[in-house]
């Protein structure tokens, strides 16, 4: 742990040393300076401060036995046994992290009826299954799986925890890790782990084109949410392997005080996540009828349309269908962007895509970073050229 | 009936840049706004307000200047506002923002309810309202998308999963997290500015606190660290297209073919 003091007699400007804070958290206050509630901890102020104004120190630390911690967890997430693909993913990740450092992977399955679905785990080379297979967990409720996943860690106590950001994991996860006054980071993009089993975390972070690198240094477990789409699953094996443990709990824990009371089913509409082929509409697009064009261009591509955030906002699309930090993840064969300038929380949503194409008359925009193919053009010319192309491509075939 | 309603102040602008050789934020002028999400809370409890004798408090833990926007909670009909704001409560991550509003909230004891924004713009992590609910050991529905029924004893919600809505009832005290369709919010009022022109804002340090054990805030109470923000790494493997629509149409149509997209 440490902070950050003022070395007031350094001070020269007191007006500057206030701007260096981009988030505010520099306060000169009766010709006082202090750093208040908004610090982030960044240090960007001892980066850019020249004349030693600020200090950053060390301060005791709070103590773990990293040893006694061992192994990766992975929670798996389900609707009645039916597994959620993102959990695959983050075995797949779980087992690459735990060849690093000799660890052993670990599923944590709860809920009701579950053990042909847990055995399924078995084909995806991971080294142990702990089921708790209980009538109180066959809904979500937030107290018996809270406790559920308690039970779970003071057991096997494993060094890391991932977890899907589905709605239930994006519940769980916190209420868990705060239960054991420990680290949780949100929508990791990428994970890695250090020989000292410390979690290398990253994100896009705060609200702005920019990636952090996040630890939990001094606690165990360390918690990581991840969404779908953003890792690979491994191979099914035909082979099963590792042990598939029945555990049981104290029924007094399973308590809730939720009941609940109906499940209806959503409709489903085929949705972004699933497609090969995107077509996103971002700002570029200036009116709604030039939908359209857009629309008319998936059509023919057989392709799904999606769309940045700020062109969510207008209330063309559906916010279902918004790509992003705060929409959907998406690894589409093929996704061609029309008009989208590539924001850090966009780009986060779609930059795992195959391949992808750009469309933008800015030659400076950041989604050229990120595009295969970075068109310079305007896409009131480009699509309708290209919907002709494809249409009469389509005659010649005929 | 008591209401809570957690809310924070955000940056007003998502335009963040970072300078790729010196690691530093390009940002000139910060303009702050309530996170958009909590307007969607604020309204959730200011409705039940209209139905039921309820008390709303607007909470948000930030820098003095956060002021601003439970002054606005005002507006939207809010009854009280408290800021907690203490230069101890520096460099929280969620654990310790999560465990200085649950601090803040329970100090005249744990409201009926607590409603919470589904997530914040610029922490964007969607746990501290879960985290705060674990603190203050009462149960917590996240996304709720309709509040259908309220007692003195339960409140009904509906619970947005990604295949399934359920609708359950959960036992007061308690805390939801509600999405954003699940109101309009109002516009802040004038006549309700006018009348709270001269209502305090409380504002309270970690001295007002029952656990007023430093370690537990600001940057000693948060487990995770900020190691290192960097730019985002740019794909290498791209090429950039010029000329006119006529050609880039073309080449993309061939390339498309090529890669098999037309043929199904
Ligand atoms: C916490 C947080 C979360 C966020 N989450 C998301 C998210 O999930 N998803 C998301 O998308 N955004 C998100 N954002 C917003 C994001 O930062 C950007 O503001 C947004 O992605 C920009 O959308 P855009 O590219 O459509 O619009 P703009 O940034 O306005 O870009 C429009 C682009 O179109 C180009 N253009 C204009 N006319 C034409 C033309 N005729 N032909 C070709 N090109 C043209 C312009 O050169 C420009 O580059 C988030 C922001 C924050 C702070
Ligand atoms: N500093 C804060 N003060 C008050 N409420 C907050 C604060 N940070 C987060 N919240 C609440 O928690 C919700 C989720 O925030 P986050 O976890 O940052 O995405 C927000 O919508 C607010 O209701």
């Amino acid at each position: 742990m440490a902070k950050i003091i003022i070395n007031h007699d350094k001070v020269k400007d007191p007006q500057k040393i206030v701007e260096l804070c981009p988030f505010g958290a520099i306060d000169y206050i009766n010709g006082y300076l202090s750093i208040n509630s908004a610090c982030k901890m960044c240090r960007l102020c001892l980066k850019k401060d020249t004349d030693g104004v600020f200090k950053y120190v060390e301060s005791q630390r709070p103590q773990v036995d990293k040893s006694l911690w061992n192994g990766i967890a992975v929670y798996v997430d389900h609707l009645e046994g039916d597994i959620y693909p993102v959990t695959f993913e983050l075995i797949g990740k779980a087992e690459e992290l735990a060849a690093k450092t000799g660890q052993p992977v670990y599923c944590l399955m709860m809920g009701h009826n579950i053990a042909d679905s847990a055995a399924e785990l078995m084909h995806y080379g991971v080294d142990e299954v702990f089921i708790y297979d209980y009538k109180e967990l066959e809904h979500f409720r937030i107290e018996p799986y809270t406790a559920v996943f308690e039970d779970f860690i003071k057991q096997v106590k494993p060094s890391s925890i991932l977890v899907g950001g589905t709605t239930i994991g994006r519940s769980l996860a916190p209420r868990i890790a705060a239960r054991f006054r420990t680290g949780l980071t949100a929508d990791c993009t990428v994970l890695d782990i250090q020989p000292d089993t410390n979690l290398d975390q990253i994100r896009p972070a705060f609200g702005g084109n920019i990636m952090a690198h996040i630890n939990t240094p001094d606690h165990r477990p360390q918690f990581a949410t991840v969404r779908y789409k953003i890792f690979n699953a491994p191979e099914k094996k035909g082979t099963s392997s590792g042990n598939l443990r029945r555990c049981t709990i104290d029924a007094a824990k399973l308590k809730s005080n939720i009941k609940v009371l109906e499940i209806n089913a959503k409709e489903l509409e085929t949705g972004i996540e699933d497609a090969e082929v995107i077509i996103v509409a971002g700002r570029g697009v200036k009116k709604a009828e030039d939908m359209e064009m857009i629309m008319e261009l998936a059509k023919l591509l057989n392709a799904q349309v999606a769309g940045t955030r700020s062109l969510i906002e207008t209330g063309w699309l559906d916010p279902k269908r918004q790509i992003g930090l705060s929409g959907r993840t998406v690894k589409p064969q093929l996704i061609i962007t029309c008009g989208v300038s590539g924001a850090i929380q966009f780009v986060a949503g779609m930059n795992g895509s195959e391949h992808i194409v750009a469309i933008n008359t800015d030659k400076q925009a950041p989604i050229f970073q990120n595009a295969h193919v970075g068109i310079v053009g305007d896409i009131y010319e480009i699509i309708p050229a290209l919907i002709k192309n494809i249409k009469s491509g389509m005659e010649v075939k005929s | 009936m008591k209401i809570t309603v957690c809310i924070k102040q955000v940056p007003g602008t998502s335009e963040v840049e970072v300078d790729e050789k010196t690691g530093v934020l390009k940002r000139d002028g910060i303009d702050s706004k309530m996170n958009p999400y909590d307007l969607f809370a604020l309204e959730s409890a200011i409705r039940i307000k209209q139905q039921f004798a309820t008390e709303v408090t607007a909470i948000t833990m930030g820098p003095p200047q956060a002021e601003e926007i439970i002054r606005e909670a005002y507006m939207m009909g809010a009854d009280d506002g408290v800021i907690l704001s203490d230069r101890r409560f520096a460099g929280s991550d969620v654990l310790a923002t999560a465990y200085t509003l649950s601090q803040g909230i329970a100090r005249d004891g744990i409201p009926d309810l607590i409603i919470c924004g589904k997530q914040t713009t610029d922490g964007d992590t969607a746990q501290v309202g879960p985290e705060i609910a674990e603190f203050l050991n009462i149960p917590h529905v996240a996304d709720v998308r309709k509040i259908i029924d309220l007692t003195s004893e339960h409140i009904k919600v509906e619970m947005d999963m990604p295949q399934t809505v359920e609708v359950v009832e959960v036992k007061l005290p308690a805390l939801i997290t509600v999405a954003k369709d699940i109101n309009e919010p109002r516009l802040p009022s004038f006549k309700l500015k006018l009348a709270s022109a001269g209502r305090p804002v409380k504002r309270l340090s970690l001295d007002d606190f029952s656990d007023q054990d430093e370690m537990n805030y600001g940057l000693n109470g948060s487990p995770t660290q900020v190691i290192k923000i960097f730019p985002p790494p740019a794909n290498d493997d791209h090429e950039i297209w010029e000329g006119s629509t006529t050609e880039l149409a073309g080449r993309l149509f061939e390339q498309l073919s090529e890669k098999k997209f037309l043929q199904r």
